[in-house]
């Protein structure tokens, strides 16, 4: 099935979601590398690089506007760019949601209310979505100036892939939501939306909450009642990227039962939401080409190359275990391919060591941007022999 | 039971945190093992709805109930708008006042947009778990609670947000009520943090990191960390040479040379891997080991307590 290059044809966004743990950020890093080495253009967008992986590329400090990485490591390497050029940058969401509400806000006086108001700072994190939300308005921002060929987006950990999606949704809901509106009217708390019931539940909730802390949620939600124009078309806009024939989803999962069921999950929800989806890579799978089926006697012949049974043996056991982890990973990667139909599948072999610098990178980027899984199965036996 | 673990067992409520990904529902639930184990009512806490519990126990998902999954052991999946109710229920005496919120509109259109809220009720039901008196009616009583905590993205923010309110609130019940949950999250004998790290540099890195921001920020010290999938050392150095030896040449006995070197190539990097994780952190490390199955079951989670 296809590689990265050939699903990336003619996109100027990448986005590469997926739960946490799934090695996501050097999926990532791997691909906007690639891209930039055939010639593109690309800045890549992370959450939290590693700090080995940052350093090698010559990025120690990582703010939040993009920094290039210096074409010499390429070089070194004895790749021509082209012309690419390779960008990075590292998302500050705090620092992006008060960008947001210093652009939405429709004056100087709501644009301070909020950047001072104490729920704001102390809980704007904790907003539903506002991770993800700014992750994306973030991106829309750089996209919209057009400097780059390809961005790739690395999405933020969150307890569950799906979040990301519903982000938009959820912070839009918020900043036109109900809650605001009860506190629009600066005088009986939205009576005439709410009814004579309103005023009540207030006396009760101030009694759990305490007066303070319900007057600085009035004020935190009335300040935000200002912007709500200018950010629902916005979030609108945002929105209308995510959905642009441009733009590509890349599911990137591990190839335990969970990871894969999750990327199935997330495809279908994908595919429900009529997102542009490019496939899914699959990291740290254990390629059986590298593990041919034993032959009867094996045990005898390495004892007899080794000269040493006890050592044959341990050798042995340790290819049935890889062997057996090799099985389980075909038999996952089977069912997502037949729940995907046939959609780009691409497997990433778990490597002997971490990857930290732009060589290895570039050895992932040999199975991600190979042009089918005959040629990954070739590779990675060629890697196990030597070759 | 194992000695070194009673430290962290004796605790009434414990924390399994860390990054996404690490193996955080697995040490949460051996550790429930471990403790039920030990003769303690043991409760293990999820808050991400993924019953990873009930899983291994075959059994059907517990949602928020205390099921009993095996002597001394239960399990709950804490849901945020059932704790939300629970704490109106026992909050309001009055009943006609609580119906009227439960009902009101206004009331859950605010409580579902207010930034942390969520968090802080689930706080409140974990700390609610591990009381000696419970608030809840005619509960059980648990010597040790669990708590497989959400993944830490940015910085600590689940567990901050008890602080976080009594900070906003400055005057009222939601200002006492989140100091009671901070003073019992911040007294360490009762409360106890363990880590779940990884044999890689990522995980490594945001281990030690995630320590010393618990510890700046939160004001928790951590009692454990755990360096969860850890390869044998399966080949010396000396075995190294005979197995390169002997994979120069083809077929299958190459082939398992070249399986054993790289194993040990792995499992060497990993060890670099813990020797900077027992030099970053403060809190003692302990390691676990990786286990070579298609799925974890309920039988290598329970090997895995022994070694917890």
């Amino acid at each position: 099935m296809a590689g990265i290059e050939e699903i990336l044809a003619g996109k100027g966004v990448c986005i590469c979601a997926g739960s946490g743990g799934v090695g996501k950020t050097t999926t990532s890093a791997a691909i906007a590398a690639g891209m930039a080495a055939r010639g593109r253009k690309v800045a890549v967008l992370t959450i939290d690089p590693a700090k080995r992986l940052a350093d090698s590329l010559g990025l120690p400090e990582l703010g939040n506007t993009e920094r290039q990485v210096d074409p010499e490591l390429f070089r070194s390497l004895g790749i021509d760019t082209g012309g690419g050029e390779l960008w990075a940058m590292m998302l500050d969401a705090k620092a992006t949601f008060d960008e947001v509400v210093r652009r939405h806000a429709p004056d100087e006086e709501t644009r301070d209310r909020i950047l001072s108001n104490r729920i704001y700072q102390q809980l704007s994190a904790a907003l539903a979505g506002s991770q993800e939300y700014m992750a994306m308005e973030k991106l829309f921002e750089i996209w919209a100036e057009e400097r780059y060929d390809l961005l790739v987006l690395d999405t933020p950990p969150s307890r569950n892939a799906l979040d990301f999606l519903d982000a938009p949704r959820r912070l839009t809901q918020f900043i036109e939501g109900r809650a605001l509106q009860v506190f629009m009217r600066p005088t009986g708390f939205g009576m005439r939306v709410f009814g004579r019931g309103a005023s009540v539940a207030f006396g009760v909730m101030r009694r759990i909450t305490g007066v303070n802390l319900l007057e600085d949620l009035a004020e935190f939600f009335q300040a935000f009642s200002g912007m709500v124009g200018g950010f629902r078309e916005r979030a609108r806009r945002v929105n209308d990227l995510l959905a642009d024939p441009g733009t590509c989803f890349l599911v990137v999962c591990g190839p335990q039962g969970e990871p894969i069921e999750e990327a199935v999950y997330f495809h279908h929800r994908l595919a429900e939401a009529k997102l542009p989806f490019g496939g899914v890579i699959v990291n740290r799978v254990h390629y059986e080409s590298e593990l041919p089926e034993p032959e009867p006697g094996l045990a005898e012949a390495l004892a007899e190359a080794l000269g040493d049974e006890d050592l044959a043996r341990r050798v042995l056991a340790n290819y049935d275990d890889y062997r057996a982890l090799a099985a389980r990973d075909r038999r996952n990667i089977r069912h997502l391919s037949r729940e995907l139909r046939a959609q780009a599948v691409i497997q990433v072999p778990a490597l002997d060591e971490d990857v930290h610098d732009l060589a290895g990178l570039m050895e992932i980027n040999r199975y991600l941007f190979a042009s089918d899984t005959a040629e990954r199965e070739r590779i990675a036996a060629r890697t196990a022999t030597g070759g | 039971m194992i000695e070194p673990l009673r430290d962290l067992l004796d605790k009434r409520l414990v924390f399994v945190t860390g990054k996404g990904g690490v193996g955080k529902s697995t040490v949460a639930i051996a550790l429930g093992i471990a403790g039920a184990r030990a003769g303690k009512r043991t409760i293990v806490c999820e808050v991400s709805a993924q019953e990873h519990t009930s899983r291994v126990f075959h059994r059907a998902h517990v949602g928020f109930h205390e099921v009993e999954m095996d002597e001394n052991l239960w399990a709950i999946s804490i849901d945020p708008d059932e704790s939300m109710r629970e704490y109106l229920l026992i909050q309001l005496k009055v009943r006609a006042m609580r119906d009227l919120l439960v009902r009101s509109r206004i009331f859950s259109y605010l409580a579902a947009a207010t930034p942390g809220l969520r968090e802080l009720v689930t706080i409140g039901k974990i700390w609610e778990l591990a009381q000696p008196n419970r608030k809840v009616k005619k509960a059980n009583r648990y010597d040790l609670v669990v708590v497989d905590a959400p993944a830490t993205g940015h910085g600590v923010g689940f567990l901050q947000t008890p602080r976080t309110f009594a900070n906003i609130a400055r005057v009222g019940p939601i200002k006492s009520q989140a100091e009671t949950l901070e003073r019992f999250l911040l007294d360490h004998r009762k409360t106890g943090v363990a880590i779940v790290s990884l044999p890689e540099e990522m995980a490594v890195n945001e281990s030690a990191q995630l320590e010393r921001t618990l510890a700046e920020d939160v004001g928790m010290a951590v009692d454990r960390v755990y360096m969860n999938a850890l390869y044998p050392e399966r080949f010396s150095e000396g075995e190294a040479k005979r197995l390169r030896a002997a994979s120069e040449n083809g077929g299958a006995v190459a082939a398992a040379c070249r399986a054993a070197l790289s194993e040990r190539r792995r499992a060497e990097s990993q060890r670099e891997q813990l020797a900077r994780l027992e030099e970053l952190v403060a809190a003692p490390v302990r390691t676990l080991p990786f286990v070579f199955a298609p799925e974890l079951t309920l039988e290598h989670i329970s090997a895995l307590a022994e070694a917890a």
